[in-house]
């Protein structure tokens, strides 16, 4: 996949890592920030992403707070 | 998870469907009354029941992504429907659905979701370092919000409705806390913010006087409501939603068993919905070798 993907994760968030499963089950590349200790990151979802809440998914323009796999397989177009 | 385990031990063809593997057990930080482990996370505690159901890969498989919406009866057996359409059949079947967050319904609360409201303190927790957070509830998971807050936030507002009900430990743990404040009693009106969560708006339920705390962050931690939605068609759950279940894990509708937080079974904790699970399974056993005379 073309585009840039990024998550911003916490380590003890299990909607993170459920995420993060869907994206390499389904070959989806990615970047991931995790905010609990990278601060750059966290202001950079805060204020880009306006969000407060994680996993948020970035990809574009589009914004995902949360893990809904329905969504996130017809934004990725999956 | 429980009850397939037991259930692939008897050699019965089952079919576990979650939304997710693990459910609230994902959310609870650490574990420190499940037999066998002083302490543990939920989260690695919920990896080693999926390891173990995983075990029996040709007696148990395993749905992961959705959720059950409907189950109606069919034929001698039953129907269960997904949240993304597809059907399933079975002779017997348990329901284990849980719990979910019971949310406030107060203005705010829904606008500002993901921008400073959460129900999922593990979760978002260090997104407020040095920021000024509200919890909301009196008992354990409130408890455990206020916890792990106190290390993380400038300043933690607990407000509960009642005295707090939590387990003494955590309510000492809490109390302990240098930078806790706590207001017992008090309702919340309001989560006020723009585009992020500014502060809320609380009330004195005897007083009557209003207060308005300077938050960026609300968990709410206000108990859990059942899942119990899916089954209305068959059965009509007790006043608190639960599905009422007697002592060998039965509905009263032939074939169909429930297990865990979702029932009338008071005390929802693990090591109790475990045992639980693993009762239903049994019974189902007992139910599908009647059925097969």
């Amino acid at each position: 996949m073309a585009r840039e993907v990024k998550i911003y994760t916490t380590p003890t968030c299990p909607y993170c890592r459920m995420a993060k499963k869907f994206l390499d089950d389904n070959g989806v590349k990615y970047q991931e920030f995790d905010i609990a200790k990278d601060k750059a990151a966290r202001e950079e979802m805060k204020n880009k992403c306006n969000s407060l809440a994680v996993p948020t998914i970035c990809f574009g323009s589009e914004v995902l707070v949360g893990f809904n796999e329905a969504e996130l397989r017809k934004k990725l177009g999956l | 998870m429980t009850a397939a385990v037991y259930a692939a031990r008897k050699k019965i063809n089952t079919l576990l469907v979650s939304g997710d593997i693990g459910g609230q057990g994902l959310t609870t930080w650490l574990v420190e009354n499940y037999m066998g482990y002083q302490f543990i996370e939920g989260r690695e505690l919920m990896q080693k029941f999926e390891e173990q159901v995983k075990q029996f890969p040709t007696d148990v498989k395993v749905e992961v992504g959705k959720r059950a919406e409907r189950l109606s009866r069919v034929g001698g057996g039953f129907e269960v429907r997904t949240d993304r359409g597809e059907t399933y059949q079975a002779k017997a079947v348990i329901v284990a659905t849980g719990k979910r967050p019971r949310q406030l319904n107060i203005p705010g609360e829904k606008e500002l979701l993901g921008r400073g409201v959460t129900y999922c303190a593990i979760c978002d927790g260090p997104l407020f370092a040095d920021v000024k957070v509200a919890v909301i509830g009196g008992g354990n998971s409130a408890l455990e919000a206020v916890d792990d807050m106190v290390k993380i936030a400038d300043h933690v507002y607990l407000v509960s409705l009642t005295p707090l009900t939590g387990d003494q430990i955590l309510i000492d743990k809490a109390k302990s806390a240098n930078n806790l404040t706590i207001f017992l009693e008090y309702e919340v009106l309001e989560i006020n913010g723009k585009s992020r969560v500014e502060g809320i708006k609380i009330r004195d339920l005897k007083s009557k006087q209003e207060k308005e705390l300077d938050v960026g962050g609300v968990f709410v931690e206000i108990g859990l409501i059942p899942n119990s939605e899916l089954v209305k068609q068959l059965v009509t759950p007790n006043r608190l939603g639960e599905i009422m279940v007697d002592c060998g894990s039965e509905t009263g509708v032939p074939g169909f068993f429930a297990a865990g937080d979702v029932t009338s079974v008071p005390d929802k904790q693990i090591v109790v919905a475990a045992g639980e699970g693993a009762k239903a399974a049994l019974q189902a056993h007992r139910y599908l070798q009647r059925l097969s005379k």
